[in-house]
């Protein structure tokens, strides 16, 4: 087995609110204020190994995209200790400590907020190698073209800015501007989302072809079963915050043992379906605000009971290589 | 009273469509040039229906949305083709007669539900106005149907979510919300703009079990205008797929997924990613959509086209290629032993 890039244990994140100047007026009054936390992501273990494309997947608010924050080192974790290369990173200092950050690249879902629109292509994709010293002044032209062609861009079109472009060649200049600081480890949070058809076709092609040729290793975060599973060796599943599943993306496929995870992949659209009977999981996404108490998904479950409402379900492994977090596990 | 569909059904001739859109044109007169971003799309769609009307961005199936409720905007204007609804054609009426079939007839779910809902009023308010609009009733009558309309879409405990504002939602029931508004008259004909893209994988579902359940129901024709094949698949009756402001091909969904005649139709398909083997490279394809302000001289799709030749420089008629299916091609692909036409 190929050593961990990136490993996390038991880790969280919280966001709190804290009380403006009225409500702890109130407070102080005998008022029921509180503040308001969001369990982002609640103890979370996830190990990346180099090579993998390990595909993370959720519905909205269930952590995916703080978890992905994380593991790219830009928001610090609550909880929990984050190990590069077996090394916590917080004990990582100077050097050593930047050169994590750089190995470690994120894309961004919208191309249109994540590129500065008052810096030419040349200067957005080339400006971090130039920083870090990876590119002299002499070869800093030469170096940007083959950045761009590398991602699939006429390197003629180096002098233009953002808004020049279309969607699909604004992601390949965020893929462009990636790749410069020549990362092993790339961190896509619904790199495609916003892509037509035919566009995320091209790209995510784009993704497999440079995953070959530099050895990448990619956490692929999306909503899209249907992209996850063309992509990705091992998916991940997140539901309020936890990892309720996790296994080979075969295995997930044609054996998903959690029922999130069983209702997810039966809801989503195929374009074999013909005329299909849609039934719907019953109910909404809880607010992360005031998740329900024991499994996150008990009240949307079919097969839920007594104990799913009361103890939280660890992550086991029920089969080699296959987690899932459901009490039903353990009652045959 | 309320107008009940069936009497409009029932006046029809039997059989006819709830809508036929006759080679619409709707052409955006800017300073650049004339954008058609609608050039000759026809379609029908039947009493029960659901039309999946598919394309990528900038193709021209919002305008073509808009274009039948009658809400172009200058510069924009529908400058050619009929829209007929039973028979009669929208493009000609006055803005007083359209507003009349508006939000009565014929209703409109958009993307983004916060474009139908007002954010300062609560739900209530807002439902009652619209069946007032139409409807000669009493309040507290509209107020009823209000509340009726609300648990047909799913929405638990009506009466409370009647008083609540739309921030105090969640997106899924927010459109859900929005969906009820378009009911409240039980139209005839609904264009629903991408009314689930925006909502997760489950609550999407949810949605979609609803809207099909309401069209078997209230025999509403429906124009479900995507950009995601998956849901039309398994959503849709028929399926009109548009490419710089045309229809390129038409037909039932399942021969239209099975066998595409249009190779932009192929290519789209092609470019799923369940339909391709985990790990190989995802059938792509070339190039980008063209800007409307400059199209190739005859076949938009040419630039692009694995099949293009020499004739596809005119332009292609949508022609009847097999029984029922259309296409906007001059070399199709057609099931083996039939030739060209």
């Amino acid at each position: 087995m190929n050593p961990a890039i990136i490993e996390l244990k038991g880790v969280s994140k919280r966001f709190s609110k804290s009380l403006d100047f009225a409500g702890r007026m109130a407070k102080k009054l005998g008022a029921p204020v509180r503040e308001e936390t969001v369990h982002a992501v609640d103890g979370v273990d996830l190990t990346v190994r180099k090579g993998e494309v390990v595909g993370l997947v959720g519905e909205s608010g269930c952590g995916k995209s703080t978890l992905g924050r994380m593991v790219a080192g830009i928001m610090p974790a609550s909880n929990g200790e984050i190990l590069w290369h077996g090394r916590p990173v917080e004990t990582l200092r100077g050097a050593e400590a930047r050169r994590a950050k750089l190995q470690t690249q994120m894309i961004f879902q919208d191309p249109y907020a994540s590129l500065n629109p008052r810096m030419r292509v040349a200067d957005i994709v080339g400006e971090a190698p130039q920083v870090h010293g990876l590119v002299g002044r002499g070869q800093f032209e030469s170096y940007v073209d083959e950045q761009l062609r590398r991602a699939g861009l006429d390197p003629s079109l180096k002098r233009r800015y953002p808004h020049q472009f279309s969607g699909g060649q604004r992601q390949r200049i965020g893929i462009a501007r990636a790749l410069a600081v020549q990362p092993e480890f790339i961190v896509c949070d619904e790199a495609v989302a916003a892509l037509d058809v035919s566009i995320q076709a091209q790209i995510l092609n784009l993704f497999m072809d440079l995953r070959r040729e530099l050895d990448l290793t990619y956490l692929f975060i999306s909503h899209d079963l249907g992209v996850v599973e063309h992509l990705s060796d091992r998916v991940v599943i997140m539901y309020l915050g936890r990892v309720v599943e996790e296994a080979p993306a075969e295995e997930i496929f044609a054996r998903a043992n959690h029922p999130y995870t069983q209702a997810l992949l039966s809801e989503v659209p195929r374009i074999e379906a013909r005329k299909k009977t849609f039934a719907g999981v019953k109910g909404e996404i809880p607010s992360p605000l005031n998740p329900p108490p024991g499994c996150h998904f008990h009240p949307r479950c079919p097969h839920a009971f007594e104990r799913c409402r009361i103890e939280r379900p660890a992550l086991r492994e029920v089969a080699p290589g296959h987690k899932s977090a459901c009490h039903l596990n353990d009652k045959s | 009273m309320a107008q009940s569909p069936s009497a409009y059904a029932a006046a029809a001739p039997a059989g006819a469509p709830t809508l036929e859109v006759r080679n619409l044109q709707t052409h955006f007169f800017t300073r650049a040039g004339v954008v058609k971003a609608v050039d000759g799309v026809s379609f029908t769609v039947g009493r029960g229906k659901v039309l999946g009307l598919v394309g990528e961005s900038g193709s021209g199936k919002t305008v073509t949305g808009f274009s039948i409720l009658g809400l172009v905007d200058a510069p924009g204007r529908i400058t050619g083709g009929e829209i007929l609804f039973h028979g009669q054609n929208l493009a000609r009426l006055s803005e007083e007669e359209m507003r009349r079939l508006r939000g009565n007839r014929i209703a409109m779910i958009f993307q983004d539900p916060m474009m139908t809902l007002n954010p300062v009023l609560r739900v209530d308010t807002q439902m009652i106005e619209t069946v007032l609009a139409h409807s000669k009733v009493s309040k507290e009558e509209a107020r009823q149907r209000a509340r009726d309309t609300l648990g047909m879409v799913g929405i638990p405990s009506p009466d409370e979510r009647l008083k609540s504002y739309p921030h105090q939602f969640s997106g899924g029931m927010r459109q859900r919300v929005a969906i009820a508004i378009a009911l409240l008259h039980r139209p005839e004909l609904i264009v629903a703009d991408e009314p689930t893209t925006a909502l997760d994988v489950t609550i999407q579902a949810q949605i979609l079990a609803e809207v099909q359940k309401l069209c078997a129901e209230t025999g509403t024709a429906m124009i479900w205008i995507t950009h995601d094949l998956s849901v039309v698949a398994g959503l849709a009756d028929d399926i009109a797929v548009m490419y710089a402001g045309r229809v390129v091909e038409r037909g039932p969904v399942s021969e239209v997924l099975d066998a595409p005649l249009h190779p932009y139709t192929a290519g789209l398909i092609g470019s799923v990613p369940s339909r391709n083997k985990r790990g190989e490279p995802l059938r792509q394809i070339p190039g980008m959509t063209p800007s409307l302000l400059n199209l190739p001289q005859g076949c938009a799709f040419q630039t692009r086209c694995p099949r293009a030749a020499e004739v596809c420089r005119q332009d292609p008629p949508l022609g009847e290629l097999l029984p029922g299916r259309q296409a906007r091609c001059f070399r199709p692909y057609l099931p083996s032993g039939e030739a060209a036409a």
